[in-house]
């Protein structure tokens, strides 16, 4: 085990170290505050790369494995690891976190100090949750996460309707988990019952041949936690109101990290813990999806709010995801993945390109623009790029990701492309329009007349995620490579369904082997 | 032929360029770099055509695979680049063409505040354009071809603050966007028949895997001919060509008339084997191509707007290539499309070059009489002319009239028919269009007249180097003469394949020289009785074609309003759809889903409120629940 070096750790705790720091600074020293949740979310971010960089994708195990008893009797441990799955989404949060604190520069004014102690309590915990292998420490994770962020929306959100949204997205995410904890619970005495290993640790719980009807219950207890979260048709409605109502940086945070949370779940136990009811429950999930693509869609068209609209391109692009999650093959699984990230980066750039226009006309409705490529070019060419990305246009990385999972959806069923295909139609309306009504046209209003063009922390900010944008548009191969090998251990291991796992001897000692054998390869360099 | 990349890296090298640093380089530099960057591309293609030529020996047939793009389970998709004759001709004419246009561009867009954003978006096309023409594969094809499609939405609406180019722009890509869907299902269908998405590897493997007429190929071509439908502007889809005029005039003569738009023709070449294999497909790419071919030319006549003209008979000149390669006959529809190629960029410079002189107009009520004031333009606009109608010896006449000549001898005198009733419409057209603008009394107002001018040197030059093609550019495909037919021999190993394929399928037909000839003159007939007749209406009597509107007022309604079928697409399409979405966001997502939320949070309050009563604070109500608690539960104990 590698004691001398915790790095996942230290990649999710640095952010907490910096609300240690904040708390002791002064309230009114603000600079000193910008600076050292900066720095702290620069070095997450660097040993976030540091990671990237040691990650053996050939590998389909468990890697940068730390593991620590936390309470022995029950059987609940402290356990990390990442796998080509949530090795990426780790990199993105870690890059978020700079991102977010950068876009805030200005923008928060009261209460600046809470605010950047919110936001790295946050990074902590979406970090956690990632990384998190033993159930009982990713549910702690998933619970705190909800704190952080309901917070961002009460305190700093719009006034007009902050509490309502704030609370529905509280009550709604914490209903979902309830029955996650209930079916945490279920698995964790069944588990007892059957082997008398005591054990909340994932990998443990993966050598359980579970039956046929729990299987059912448990999926389902699972699958509502996530679909909420993702968010899948039809438990989206939160999500429009949380998107328009908090600030800036909560809207990236949640259309970048959160939702994931719900997509990598399905994948991190859905899947694998239960893969006959996964393949039971498939046409309800492709069917869902699928309204989710287009039906997410067709909001889009009628939106007035431009921060509503993009989060219901969010339930249209989730809904591509959860497409390929459950297209169950290789190309569809890599291109969920994939999507995740591409997801992040580009609804990550434009939420913050509509907060920086939010900064300067307060407000949001697309009504109220009209004509700005000329008052802000700079702007324009960054907010082409963003949207573009978000069409999947070829080149860009939003294309790669939606390809990969319309072909696996192909495999599984040329039906679910046909209409998941669908949905790319329909994007390039919605979004070609709003971009029309936004930046095209003469200017109408005297004040878009005079706004300025962005400033250099602005573009600074958003270079990297457009050069991103571009990068795995043209080059994606590095970022499949890294999870080629886990997720083909994934699509044997819902192939095979619960038989073969269920031959194979169930036991602590066989873990305890398991264990040894992927932390020797997985040591860091 | 290792640097194969450099074609295309060439024009994005200057799209990046003009793109970050265009505000701070002088005009002159922007348009020289832009130049420059398409003359390279240019040399480079021709010395790799020339090489081979001067040795006498054929073209060598080039595959290189860059690097790795794509790569999941079986999936491997390379950026890899293929030099064949095919596409080698391809790049000729993109950069050929794409060269003259830059230049004249130059001289076009020349007080234009965009001017640098102009010039790197045109390189940016001819970028992709390149990539299109150069790949290996489908998939890199695909990004080839949404690329173009990228650049053309970018170029329609170049005038960003013009309300209807941007509009037109949007139009543009989502309509393009209705193709993709069919060529990315195709791409999918691909992939899973043959494990594979490179085009020798699945051109090679077709006809040993599936006999002709096998569903799965039936169903691939006609899903990448939906692409092809999109993208060169054949029936359905071909509504957003005509509003593509609203980009400045050289992005219509490059991008909607020259190189893009032939994008669609290109592929069906480049899959010519699946089509072979695929002849329910093949009869519906001639039966589309040659009802699009009328169609538009119906359209054309009576259009009023000189840019609009010149776009229709795009879209019926698109029709002749499709109709060539429906019939078998990919020679022929790609001659046509160099041929069309040389003489439409030059028409559509030369109405650029008339909007210019007149200052933005582009309606030909208000041309006329500009022979005079005008000469290079006119002159070089007259060859494009009859280039385009057809007349001998210019380019036009070689290429249509192959095609039409494999319609008949291929065996399918109807569409034969159609297709030459077609050209009688195009020259009839094409000459109402020249004499209303050049020929008559002038109608413009007399202030506007005064600063008419012959344009400038940039742009003239051009025009004479495009007239020398409209005119010369057929040569290399003669009929009737031994070894005329260069262009078919130098084609020859890309298309061998799929003749042989088709001769298999088809009896073999004797067609003599006597046919071809005699048929030769039907097409020249057509086209000099479209040409009188257009006479006699506009110049001879010009009160008769305002009668014969009147006389036949529906007709010429049906035909002015283009059918009426952006109208039927806007309300039978667009609005219901948008309906919906503001039904189903009101109906659904509001009442119902959101309805239902609130409703439970609404219920918990109000079940709590209920609750809450309980706890009325009197100790007695307490004292007496405690007693009935207690009764219950030993009538339960005992009961048990």
């Amino acid at each position: 085990m590698n004691i001398q070096f915790p790095l996942l750790s230290e990649i999710i705790f640095a952010p907490l170290l910096g609300v240690l720091l904040l708390v002791l600074v002064d309230r009114d020293n603000r600079p000193l505050q910008r600076w050292i949740a900066l720095i702290t979310t620069s070095v997450t971010l660097i040993l976030a790369l540091f990671m990237y960089a040691g990650f053996q994708g050939d590998s389909a195990a468990m890697q940068f494995v730390e593991r620590h008893v936390w309470h022995a009797g029950v059987g609940i441990e402290y356990l990390l690891g990442v796998d080509g799955i949530s090795l990426l989404l780790v990199v993105l949060t870690a890059l978020l976190g700079p991102i977010c604190v950068l876009a805030c520069w200005t923008d928060i004014e009261q209460h600046l100090k809470e605010f950047l102690i919110c936001l790295l309590l946050l990074e902590t915990a979406m970090l956690g949750v990632f990384c998190a292998l033993d159930l009982f420490l990713f549910y702690v994770f998933w619970e705190v996460m909800l704190i952080p962020m309901a917070l961002l929306i009460l305190v700093w959100g719009n006034p007009r309707r902050r509490v309502y949204a704030a609370v529905k997205f509280f009550i709604y995410t914490m209903a979902g988990s309830v029955f996650m904890l209930v079916g945490i619970l279920v698995l964790y005495f069944h588990q007892v019952e059957a082997t008398g290993v005591y054990s909340f640790s994932l990998l443990q719980m993966q050598q359980l041949a579970l039956p046929g009807r729990l299987q059912i219950w448990l999926f389902l207890a699972f699958a509502l936690a996530f679909a909420i979260k993702v968010p899948m048709f039809p438990f989206h409605t939160w999500l429009p109101d949380a998107h328009t109502e908090a600030p800036t940086v909560g809207s990236v945070i949640l259309a970048g990290v959160l939702l994931k949370m719900g997509t990598y779940g399905f994948l991190r136990f859905n899947l694998p813990l239960f893969p006959e009811a996964s393949a039971t429950f498939t046409p309800l999930m492709v069917t869902l999806a699928l309204i989710g693509i287009i039906y997410g869609a067709f909001m889009c068209l009628v939106q007035t709010d431009l921060k509503r609209l993009i989060a219901f391109s969010s339930v249209s692009h989730l809904g591509f995801v959860m497409l390929g999650i459950f297209a169950m093959n290789r190309q569809g699984l890599q291109g969920s993945v994939l999507q995740m990230v591409n997801h992040g980066l580009s609804t990550g750039a434009l939420f913050l390109l509509v907060g920086m226009l939010y900064e300067r006309r307060h407000t949001r409705m697309i009504a109220d623009f009209g004509g700005l490529s000329k008052p802000l070019p700079v702007f324009a060419t960054c907010f082409m790029i963003a949207t573009l990305a978000s069409i999947g246009l070829p080149g860009l990385n939003g294309f790669v990701g939606e390809f990969l999972i319309l072909l696996g959806a192909f495999k599984a069923r040329p039906l679910w492309a046909v209409l998941g295909a669908s949905g790319v139609i329909l994007a390039a309306w919605y979004m070609l329009w709003m971009f029309q009504r936004v930046m095209f046209g003469p200017v109408t209003r005297s004040e878009n007349a005079g706004l300025r063009d962005l400033n250099r922390r602005e573009l600074g900010l958003l270079v990297p995620v457009l050069a991103l944008i571009v990068w795995i548009g043209v080059y994606p191969t590095p970022l499949l490579h890294k999870m080629e090998a886990s997720v083909a251990a994934l699509v044997t291991r819902i192939e095979a369904g619960g038989a073969v796992v269920g031959r194979e001897p169930s036991g602590s000692r066989l873990a305890d082997n398991h264990w040894t054998s992927t932390t020797k390869e997985t040591r860091f360099h | 032929m290792e640097n194969a990349w450099l074609i295309p890296a060439f024009p994005f090298t200057g799209f990046l360029i003009n793109g970050l640093f265009g505000d701070r380089l002088k005009r002159i530099f922007s348009g020289c770099i832009a130049c420059t960057a398409m003359a390279l591309s240019f040399t480079y293609a021709l010395a790799l055509f020339i090489r081979p030529l001067l040795a006498d020996v054929p073209l060598e047939a080039f595959e290189r695979d860059y690097f790795t793009w794509i790569e999941a389970g079986t999936l491997k998709v390379a950026f890899g680049l293929l030099i064949d004759p095919l596409s080698l001709l391809m790049v000729l004419v993109v950069t050929g063409v794409g060269f003259l246009i830059h230049v004249y561009s130059i001289g076009y867009m020349h007080d234009d505040p965009g001017f640098s954003r102009y010039f790197a978006y045109l390189n940016l096309f001819a970028a992709a354009m390149l990539l299109l023409v150069l790949a290996n594969n489908f998939l890199l094809l695909f990004v080839g071809w949404e690329g173009v499609g990228l650049c053309s939405y970018l170029l329609i609406g170049f005038w960003y603050e013009k309300q209807s180019a941007t509009d037109a722009g949007k139009k543009a890509f989502i309509v393009n966007r209705i193709g993709d869907f069919g060529f990315l299902l195709a791409i999918f269908l691909i992939f899973w028949t043959f494990g594979s998405l490179d085009f020798q590897v699945v051109m090679a493997a077709a006809p040993d895997l599936f006999p002709a007429g096998a569903p799965t190929l039936t169903a691939i071509t006609l899903l990448l001919f939906l692409g092809a439908i999109g993208k060169s502007a054949q029936l359905p889809l071909y509504v957003w060509l005509p509003d593509a005029m609203e980009g400045p005039t050289p992005v219509s003569a490059l991008i909607h008339a020259a190189t893009m738009v032939t994008a669609g023709v290109y592929m069906v070449a480049r899959c010519s084997v699946l089509y072979a294999l695929a002849p329910f497909a093949l009869g519906l790419v001639a039966a589309v191509g040659c009802a699009t071919a009328v169609y538009a030319a119906t359209i054309g006549l009576v259009q009023n707007d000189i840019k609009r003209v010149l776009a229709y008979s795009t879209v019926s000149q698109l029709g002749y290539m499709f109709l060539g390669c429906g019939v078998g006959a990919f020679v022929a529809g790609i001659f046509h499309l160099m041929t069309h190629a040389f003489f439409k960029a030059l028409l559509f410079l030369g109405s650029g070059s008339v909007i210019h002189a007149l200052h933005g107009e582009q309606d030909l009520r208000r041309m006329g009489g500009l022979r005079a004031r005008l000469p290079l333009t006119y002159w070089t606009f007259m060859a494009g002319t009859l280039a385009l109608c057809g007349i001998v010896p210019f380019a036009g006449f070689f290429s249509k009239d192959e095609i039409l000549w494999e319609a008949f001898a291929g065996g399918h005198p109807l569409l034969y028919g159609l297709a030459l009733f077609g050209a009688l419409l195009t020259a009839f057209y094409m000459f109402r269009l020249v004499f209303l603008t050049f020929h008559g009394t002038p109608r413009a107002g007399a202030e506007t007249l005064a600063k008419v001018h012959e344009s400038p040197r940039t742009m003239t030059i051009p025009l004479m180097a495009l007239a020398v093609l409209a005119l010369v550019g057929g040569w290399v495909q003669v009929p009737l003469v031994a070894a005329g037919k260069r262009l078919g021999a130098f084609l020859a190993p890309v298309f061998e394949k799929a003749e042989h394929l088709l001769a298999a399928g088809r009896p073999l037909q004797h067609a003599g020289a006597w046919q071809e000839g005699l048929l030769m003159g039907l097409s020249l007939a057509a086209a000099i009785a479209g040409i009188a007749f257009a006479y006699r209406l506009y110049l001879a009597r010009p009160q008769l074609p305002n009668r014969i509107a009147e006389r036949f007022g529906a007709c010429y309604r049906l035909l002015l309003n283009k059918y009426y079928v952006d109208e039927f697409y806007q309300s039978a399409l667009v609005e219901p759809l948008r309906r919906l979405a503001e039904g189903l966001w009101r109906g659904i997502d509001v009442r119902v889903i959101d309805g239902a939320v609130n409703g439970c949070a609404q219920l918990a309050i109000a079940l709590s409120g209920r609750l809450r009563r309980l706890q009325t604070g009197y100790v007695h109500h307490y004292a007496w629940t405690v007693v009935a608690g207690a009764c219950g539960f030993f009538i339960y104990i005992l009961s048990r």
